[in-house]
């Protein structure tokens, strides 16, 4: 009863528990840039949760909203000289956009169709980026996309500083984990989880499932797009390769690795991942046949991965 | 453009036909398996590859490129049933998600293995002697090799269309990827059927690696690359239609062979763009049926 | 080749470690001892990958700078280590790996990488924390503005160097109608570049430039138009997998018969992996070939310690740059009697060293280093064992006019 009581409070209160991990996170690893990854690769896992796991919606093309917020970003940083807090904000605001323009043409196809459209729409864009060597850098990747010093509030904030640097991502990462938690228990969220769990339930109840689909895209390219900003100013740089396919398929990975359609699942994944291929390159240089056992050890004992497993573990 | 005869735009659009050949042979045992198993077999591209390996293997030992071409399939066949038995098979029923997540891993491991054995370095696959030369096809000289791969890819398709329309067991099989509660009820081993098909397509896309394996040399990495065509190739033509994957394999090595004639470097861009102007216009592909996997 | 390769030739990442630990165990005696930190060489390159033979050819060769630095006493008994880190050939993994060797390892200095892309992001770390940062592989933009810092190095070759000598050679030896397939990237699009400059005053005609997507494993819907225009020279401008490709089904569609190839960049190891027969009557430029030996002192010295620790092999072209490109920062440590980035670069730039191959010099405007640039035949027979692979055509001797201006990269001198 009384751990039933806390499972409860523990859900209620998900964004600042997760805050108060990632707080203490850096700590636990072995340096700083390793963290900041974990960081926004798990964002950009719950980005794209959103529409998976809470709506179903299997994208291949989410390299494309991560890449747009990227370069979004170190654009207008680079090639216009805009404040860092500008930048910043460019980033959710190009992988809303793109998310716009490729959900509009996607959302009109369903299941294995959705998934091949949207990796279609994202190769046409990462070829796009290639190509514009003027603005994006193309093969060479965009340079110079460095904050040097910010102050705050008093504060000053050195992100060459790698610790500076984490607290800074984190801050951006938990207040758009509190932003989720928050569409999560809204009407749309409910929406969302109907639309799930029974369309023609939903439609009969006279929700329009298309732009639920569509909002919940934008939604889901704001989330990508702010992680894609977050990693372009932690590297320094935006390499094209974030807009290739298989940037798509590594979100996938890490998402159903961590447990999909669960609120900390994609998060797990991405650090699971993170530190998985980070020990197991320091001793082997076939960490890939690592990765591959333990992906499919995963499918096959975790289904619901890691974390789902966890917590239909505990709910029993 | 200077030089643009109408030969030269019929030999371009052959080298297309010919480029399509690979494509078909992968997007055919992608669609088969998947038409019977609705499993996205990510590991398609690896089997690819073990083609190209294991013919070298073979043409090590041997020396003979007939045996390897006709052993290398085989074997890259068998290892896809064992895979099939052991993993794949324990995830029958439960989505796509996850026998797309257990090939993405099964890929990894294959590569990696691969690397272990025969090492990182490109291996070089001399082209048998019998093959080596060009042979005039009226528009000009075409290497020879290139006709042999279009002319197997040819007989591959004859013989898998024979199997399926005219045996008692490719009649199952086409039963069985339409309603495999049907064949269960008539008392057939629906599992063996399954074990049986994922053989043959793996079977084709070891042959297709070997194939390929003296035009570009064996690398491990060389199934990464063309899975994502082959992908194309298989929605395209429509997911499970056999006729399909033949028909698009050759637009798209059509395709890609004129692209080459006006922008070569936006050849790999218009497979991607093909597909999404398909996708959009007919979401099933051309021989999909509507409905399946939604 | 279808053997695995002896364990002695494997470098796994065990390895590395042993010996970083072994080295790390006689830095804590010479800490005992000076009460000194060692001094880290932070080497990030592609260990696992399409480069990985090459770039763990560049480890070993790496190694055998540092050895020779403790051999002849550190700096002042400050013993050298290197820390190799994998950067999976990826710009972000390589400014992740970079990171780590700043901020967790203190590098005090970093050499390394294999593609253009990766160097430009190892480059943009090391700049924004002022660390000294000599990069292995060919770029020209790395040299120019706004890439380039003060404490930017460039041991490797730059496009515009490798094309016009290979250029130079070509148009005036095998004709002056000219095709151009490059591989889609600023390293295709750099070299063309440098073909063209070399090619103008001779007055080459180009009958056509064309460009293939990086990755491409077929060529045959561009090699039948290529061999309908019956050029003299075909000029192509890809590497590693991408090349030995395109020669091979060059070699195929019959180009051979009337077109002479070209290649800026061939590489040792391609030529090793792909047979006599493909690269057959093919003609490129290389930074290094072991066969130098018989005329440049530096060159024999060097080959000669890597046979004695690598089991009698030769080192690689690129994996020479390794050796140089390490050995260079670890000299301009004691030149300058410290590991302060100012006084390293100020150091080295300007320098003037014979490490490997003849002398070189970091020109001070951009520290891109001068030095002289082999042009290499592949051999088909009389083939003395393994490693005979090419001969030496021509050398083109190290020479600042090879290189682009300080002007046209955006330098002030």
């Amino acid at each position: 009863m009384a751990r039933a009581d806390l499972m409860a409070a523990a859900a209620r209160h998900r964004a600042a528990l997760a805050a108060a991990a990632l707080l203490v996170f850096p700590l636990l690893m072995p340096f700083k840039a390793i963290a900041v990854n974990i960081l926004v690769q798990g964002l950009f896992a719950v980005g794209f949760n959103l529409l998976y796991g809470y709506l179903g919606l299997l994208s291949f093309g989410h390299a494309a909203l991560l890449g747009s917020g990227a370069y979004a970003c170190g654009i207008v940083l680079v090639r216009f000289g805009w404040p860092w807090w500008a930048a910043l904000a460019a980033g959710p605001l190009g992988g809303m956009a793109i998310a716009a323009a490729i959900g509009a043409l996607a959302i009109r196809t369903r299941g294995i169709y959705f998934a091949m459209v949207t990796l279609a729409l994202a190769q046409c864009l990462y070829f796009i980026a290639y190509q514009a060597t003027g603005w994006t850098g193309g093969e060479n990747g965009l340079r110079g996309v460095n904050i040097a010093a910010i102050r705050l509030a008093g504060l000053r904030i050195d992100l060459v500083d790698p610790l500076h640097r984490y607290y800074f991502v984190a801050v951006f990462v938990i207040a758009a984990l509190f932003a989720l938690s928050r569409i999560l228990a809204s009407p749309f969220g409910a929406v969302m989880e109907a639309v799930r769990e029974n369309e023609a339930r939903a439609r009969a109840c006279g929700y329009d499932i298309r732009t639920t689909r569509w909002l919940a895209f934008v939604l889901s390219g704001g989330f990508c797009g702010l992680a894609g900003a977050l990693q372009a100013i932690h590297l320094g740089i935006v390499p094209v390769e974030t807009l290739y396919y298989t940037t798509s398929g590594l979100v996938v990975m890490m998402t159903l690795l961590g447990g999909a359609g669960t609120f900390f699942g994609p998060f797990i994944g991405a650090g699971l991942f993170g530190m998985l291929e980070e020990l197991v390159s320091l001793w082997t240089v076939h960490w890939q046949l690592v990765v591959g056992v333990v992906f499919v050890a995963c499918v096959l004992f975790f289904p619901r991965g890691v974390w789902g497993t966890l917590l239909a573990g505990r709910g029993r | 453009m200077s030089g643009l005869t109408p030969d030269l735009l019929a030999m371009q659009a052959f080298t297309g036909l010919a480029l399509g050949a690979v494509y078909v042979l992968l997007a055919t045992g992608m669609s088969l398996i998947f038409g019977m198993l609705t499993v996205v077999n990510f590991a398609h591209g690896a089997f690819y590859m073990l083609g190209a390996y294991l013919g070298l293997a073979v043409l090590g030992l041997t020396g003979n490129f007939w045996l390897a071409l006709l052993l290398a399939p085989l074997a890259v066949a068998a290892l896809g049933m064992l895979a099939e038995r052991t993993l794949i098979r324990r995830l029958y029923g439960r989505g796509i998600d996850y026998p797309l997540l257990l090939t993405f891993g099964l890929a990894y491991i294959i590569v990696e293995l691969v690397r272990i054995v025969f090492g990182t370095q490109d291996l070089p696959f001399d082209t048998p002697d019998a093959l080596t030369g060009a042979a005039d096809i009226g528009i000009g000289f075409f290497p020879l090799y290139r006709l042999f791969v279009i002319g197997v890819t040819a007989l591959v398709l004859l013989a898998l269309w024979l199997f399926l329309e005219r045996t008692p067991y490719g009649l199952i099989v086409r039963v069985g990827a339409r309603d495999p509660e049907i064949v269960r009820i008539l008392g057939i081993d629906i599992a063996r059927v399954w074990l049986v098909v994922f053989g043959i397509g793996t079977g084709i896309a070891g042959l297709a690696g070997l194939l390929a394996a003296p035009l570009q040399g064996a690398s491990p990495e060389m199934g990464n690359s063309i899975l994502a065509e082959a992908f194309v190739v298989t929605v395209v033509g429509g997911m499970g239609s056999l006729l399909g994957a033949v028909a698009a394999g050759l637009l798209v090595g059509v395709v890609v062979s004129l692209t080459a004639l006006v922008a070569p470097e936006m050849a790999q861009v218009a497979i991607f763009a093909l597909m999404a102007v398909v996708l959009l216009l007919r979401p099933q592909g051309f021989f999909g049926r509507a409905g399946l996997m939604s | 080749m279808l053997r695995p390769a002896p364990p002695s030739a494997q470098l796994t990442r065990r390895t590395l470690l042993a010996s970083a630990a072994g080295a790390a165990a006689l830095a804590r005696v010479s800490i005992l001892r000076a009460d000194e930190p060692t001094i880290k060489v932070g080497f990030p390159v592609p260990l696992t990958g399409p480069y990985a033979t090459e770039a763990q050819d560049q480890v070993r060769c790496a190694e055998l700078a540092i050895a020779e630095f403790n051999e002849g006493g550190g700096l002042g008994g400050r013993r050298a280590e290197l820390l190799a880190r994998d950067d999976k050939l990826n710009p972000g993994e390589a400014a992740t790996r970079t990171l780590e060797l700043i901020e967790k390892d203190h590098a005090d200095f970093i050499v390394g990488s294999l593609s253009a892309s990766v160097q430009l992001a190892v480059n943009n770390v090391c700049k924004q924390r002022n660390v000294l940062y000599n990069s292995i592989s060919q770029s020209d933009q790395i040299d120019a503005l706004p890439d380039w810092s003060p404490v930017t190095f460039h041991e490797a070759l730059t496009p515009h160097m490798t094309a016009g000598a290979v250029g130079r050679y070509a148009f005036s030896t095998f004709g002056k109608r000219v095709v151009f397939l490059s591989a889609d990237y600023a390293y295709g699009a750099e070299m063309v570049a440098g073909f063209r400059a070399a090619g103008a005053p001779l007055g080459i005609e180009v009958l056509a430039d064309l460009k293939h997507p990086l990755g491409t494993t077929d060529f045959s819907t561009l090699l039948p138009r290529i061999a309908a225009l019956k050029p003299d020279v075909l000029c192509l401008s890809n590497f590693g997998r991408d090349q030995q490709i395109a020669v091979r089904q060059a070699t195929d569609f019959g180009l051979k018969r009337t077109t002479r190839i070209v290649i800026p960049v061939m590489l040792y190891t391609a030529r090793v992996a792909a047979g006599p027969h493909a690269y057959e009557g093919v003609v490129g430029g290389t930074s290094y070939y072991w066969g130098i030996e018989s005329s440049v002192p530096s060159a024999r010295a060097f080959n000669d310690r890597y046979r004695r620790a690598y089991g009698n092999k030769v080192p690689s072209d690129y994996g020479a740059l390794g050796y140089a490109g390490v050995r260079a920062v670890l000299a301009g440590a004691k030149a300058a009697g410290s590991t302060e980035t100012a006084k390293v670069a100020a150091a080295l730039s300007g320098m003037r060293y014979d490490f490997y191959k003849g002398p070189e010099t970091y020109r001070p405007c951009d520290h891109q280093a001068v030095q002289s640039l082999f042009i290499i035949g592949s051999k088909s027979k009389d083939m003395a064992n393994a490693y005979d692979v090419f001969e030496v055509i021509a050398t083109d001797p190290a020479d600042e006019a090879a290189l682009q201006s300080c002007a046209a990269e955006g330098h002030a001198s």
